[in-house]
């Protein structure tokens, strides 16, 4: 199997499905021409032309309303933002037209756009431009959230979320582009609302999703030199939660530690913390924690960066706060 | 964040330990799993560890102190956080906390005998044993044993009770591998429950070692020698001929298929007797003789670890075959440990029976504050003298210890006649 970066996966769910469906279409800031900030449009201006890979103003707002708009006449919009800390200024259109108008026509009118992009932190980028925002996008009904961590997992997803009737936002990880990993050559995908076990243990349940999978692997193996196995298990899609994936390890280990790289307050591991809690209650030994960014504003500095962060020796500690040892 | 550094409860029988030393001294910075002291408890001393990270601000007990469990013996908080609401709460918790042993309550009722109202009198008293050993203070304060939810599932499932069982956990929560290691822990504490009474236990305990003290075994030691150090005991034996209750409990067998056992009838016999004789179902109070309306009569049961008596409340109002089934049940319950206070605190008046041993005579000790106890032999076959001829028939000796404080030899003779005609024509106990 081919081992590729996630920024090339990425790129190769795009280009094969706008070959497959001339209704794809790419719209963004930079993606045409200079081939995208973060490159992940390289070379789809030059194969498929200005009229279906198209530069746009520096107006998240408006890219996202051409996109609503598109898609509401049933064209496949991929509306990039540079990063997710811009989607602010497009959250009416996503929030209040993408999101609503398949409820409110009664199902006449279908929005089957996605807008992807890079979201949480990267590197001393600082307050404004390090936000993890995905726990804004899953309290919305009507929005499906993916944020894929591997790069067999992005373009599969990526894929999915292109023939997806219903707007997709579509979270990468800057972090992550240059993740190289195994993807098959042949046409796959992988079905939206669907977790993963990306690494089997027996002790404890460690979700994550997006980078927070790294730092949880490597806590994995930390733990694992002193012989504590954790399984991980990655949703893959927020919204909708594949819960079951989580359920099932969390009977079999009994301890549940969630990490996200968002804000602790209302972010979305408080959500799986509740339904863990909820549906597993007789099978937890102890209560679930989260290992989370701190709660401020991200600091410039590269060492209070790291603070901020969730690192994998915080993951190892609330593991053992979970096994009492 | 504050830690509230407690005393834990390092083996399951633990209520109070020593501090031996303190391993940080305050303004030590701690993490978690940091050893933070020895601790002697009953059994060996132990080192307890930080729960919390931070820096121990404050040590209550100094070393060579003792504490119970659940007492908060330091703070664990940062550097500069304010500690005092804490400590203020632990100095009111202690002041508070309750007498280590209550004596117990002595009953008001007045000497109605044979009253209709079914509970007036029956004010709860401390049993001969009890069964769950005390849970820490902090545990008592809230009323609930702390355990993750898997630690109860688990412990629901395999019938171990809960209170049994040290928390290793923060705040002495009971977890799961506390509660697997109490199942897989071949302490005489526990056993499956006895299918039958037969054979004698042969207990699993090698010889040359030192048992630790059980909660229930500490109970039997403080009362029974309480009670046989201050209540004057006297013993009076009776020989009863139990050829008619031997025929009874036949005929009750092959006509109605009703298991009746020689306890039973021995149990309704003093129950009818002490309606008769309110004296002996009485306590010494230290002013006055207090006699007891209703007649509630403790069975012992031998437990793995002990021994524990289940009550017949009013006894002497219940029919034979209804007492025989609710001992039955008790004792069943009694050996699960699952007996709930009210059905083994209360009596008024207890029997002990080694029949099924095939002792022939005992003497007892009273079960406080009770004023007599009755020790029950084997039914034996054995040569008796009938209208001046060698005769075989069945006979079985019962011993009546009594505190000399309220009954008397002749009452105690008098009250073991009315016993004995009772089980000699034995018809009268079907009334």
């Amino acid at each position: 199997m081919p081992v590729i970066t996630m920024r090339e996966a990425l790129n190769s769910a795009m280009r094969e499905e706008m070959r497959r469906d001339p209704s794809v279409f790419l719209l963004g800031e930079e993606v045409a021409e200079y081939q995208g900030a973060y490159k992940i449009t390289q070379g789809l201006f030059q194969e498929f032309g200005e009229w279906r890979v198209r530069d746009t103003p520096i107006a998240e707002e408006a890219i996202a309303g051409v996109a609503v708009g598109a898609a509401f006449v049933g064209m496949r919009p991929i509306a990039e933002m540079m990063t997710f800390n811009f989607s602010l200024l497009a959250l009416d259109q996503i929030v209040n037209h993408a999101a609503k108008y398949r409820y409110m026509s009664g199902g006449q009118i279908r929005c089957p756009m996605v807008m992807r992009g890079p979201s949480g932190a990267a590197a001393q980028v600082a307050a404004q431009h390090s936000q993890a925002f995905e726990s804004w996008f899953v309290h919305i009904p009507g929005l499906v959230v993916v944020m894929p961590s591997t790069p067999k997992d992005a373009k599969g997803l990526l894929k999915s979320a292109i023939r997806d009737d219903n707007p997709v936002i579509f979270m990468e990880n800057e972090v992550l582009y240059n993740l190289k990993g195994e993807v098959p050559e042949a046409e796959y995908t992988i079905p939206l609302g669907l977790g993963d076990v990306k690494r089997a243990g027996k002790d404890v349940t460690i979700v994550a999703w997006s980078r927070s999978v790294q730092y949880a692997l490597q806590a994995a193996e930390l733990l694992a030199k002193d012989g504590v196995e954790a399984e991980l298990v990655d949703p893959r899609t927020l919204r909708p939660l594949d819960e079951d994936v989580i359920f099932e390890s969390v009977r079999k280990t009994n301890r549940c530690v969630v990490v996200e790289e968002g804000w602790r307050y209302a972010g979305f591991g408080a959500e799986i913390a509740d339904r863990v809690q909820r549906e597993c209650f007789d099978e937890l030994d102890a209560p679930v924690i989260r290992v989370t960014a701190a709660d401020v504003p991200m600091p410039y500095s590269k060492m209070l960066e790291k603070a901020f962060l969730p690192q994998p020796e915080r993951v190892v500690e609330a593991v053992r706060q979970v096994l009492y040892r | 964040m504050i830690t509230r550094v407690v005393l834990a409860k390092l083996s399951p029988t633990m209520e109070e330990g020593t501090i031996v030393k303190w391993s940080k001294q305050e303004g030590d910075v701690v993490k978690v799993g940091d050893v933070l002291a020895e601790i002697e408890t009953d059994k060996a001393n132990m080192e307890m560890e930080a729960l919390g990270a931070g820096v121990l601000r404050k040590l209550l007990v100094p070393a060579g102190g003792k504490a119970p469990v659940g007492a908060l013996i330091g703070v664990i908080a940062d550097a500069g956080e304010d500690i005092a609401p804490t400590l203020a709460e632990a100095a009111k918790a202690a002041a508070a906390a309750p007498a280590p042993a209550p004596p117990a309550p002595a009953p008001v009722a007045s000497a109605a005998p044979a009253s209709p109202a079914p509970t007036a009198a029956a004010a709860p008293r401390a049993p001969i044993a009890a069964a769950p050993p005390a849970p820490p203070p902090a545990a008592a304060a809230s009323g609930r044993v702390k355990a993750s939810p898997l630690a109860r599932a688990i412990a629901s499932r395999s019938n171990v009770p809960l209170a049994a069982v040290a928390g290793s956990g923060p705040g002495g929560r009971i977890v799961k591998r506390d509660v697997e290691g109490y199942i897989a822990s071949p302490a005489p504490a526990r056993s499956a429950p006895a299918a039958a009474r037969p054979a004698a236990p042969v207990p699993t305990v090698v010889a040359g070692t030192a048992l630790p003290l059980s909660s229930m075994r500490r109970t039997i030691a403080k009362r029974l020698s309480e009670s046989a150090f201050t209540a004057p005991h006297f013993y009076v034996t009776v020989e009863i001929e139990m050829d008619a209750a031997v025929s009874l409990r036949e005929q009750l067998l092959r006509a109605e298929e009703v298991k009746v056992s020689f306890n039973d009838l021995v149990v309704k016999a003093c129950a009818k007797a002490l309606t008769r004789f309110p004296t002996v179902n009485a306590s010494w109070t230290g002013e006055t003789i207090q006699t007891h309306a209703e007649v509630h009569i403790g069975v012992a049961v031998s437990v793995p670890d002990g021994l524990i008596t289940p009550v017949v409340r009013n006894a002497d109002q219940k029919h034979v075959v209804d007492i025989a089934a609710e001992i039955k049940d008790l004792a069943a319950r009694a050996r699960d440990k699952k007996l709930k206070p009210e059905e083994f605190m209360g009596s008024t008046f207890t029997i002990s029976n080694l029949g099924m041993f095939d002792v022939t005579e005992f003497t007892a000790i009273i079960n406080p504050p009770e004023s007599c106890i009755l020790a029950v032999g084997a039914v034996r076959k054995q040569p008796v003298v009938k209208n001046d001829q060698l005769a075989v028939g069945h006979r079985m000796k019962v011993t009546l210890s009594s505190d000399h404080r309220v009954v008397d030899g002749a009452l105690a003779a008098q009250f073991l006649a009315e016993v004995r005609r009772l089980l000699e024509n034995p018809a009268s106990l079907l009334l």
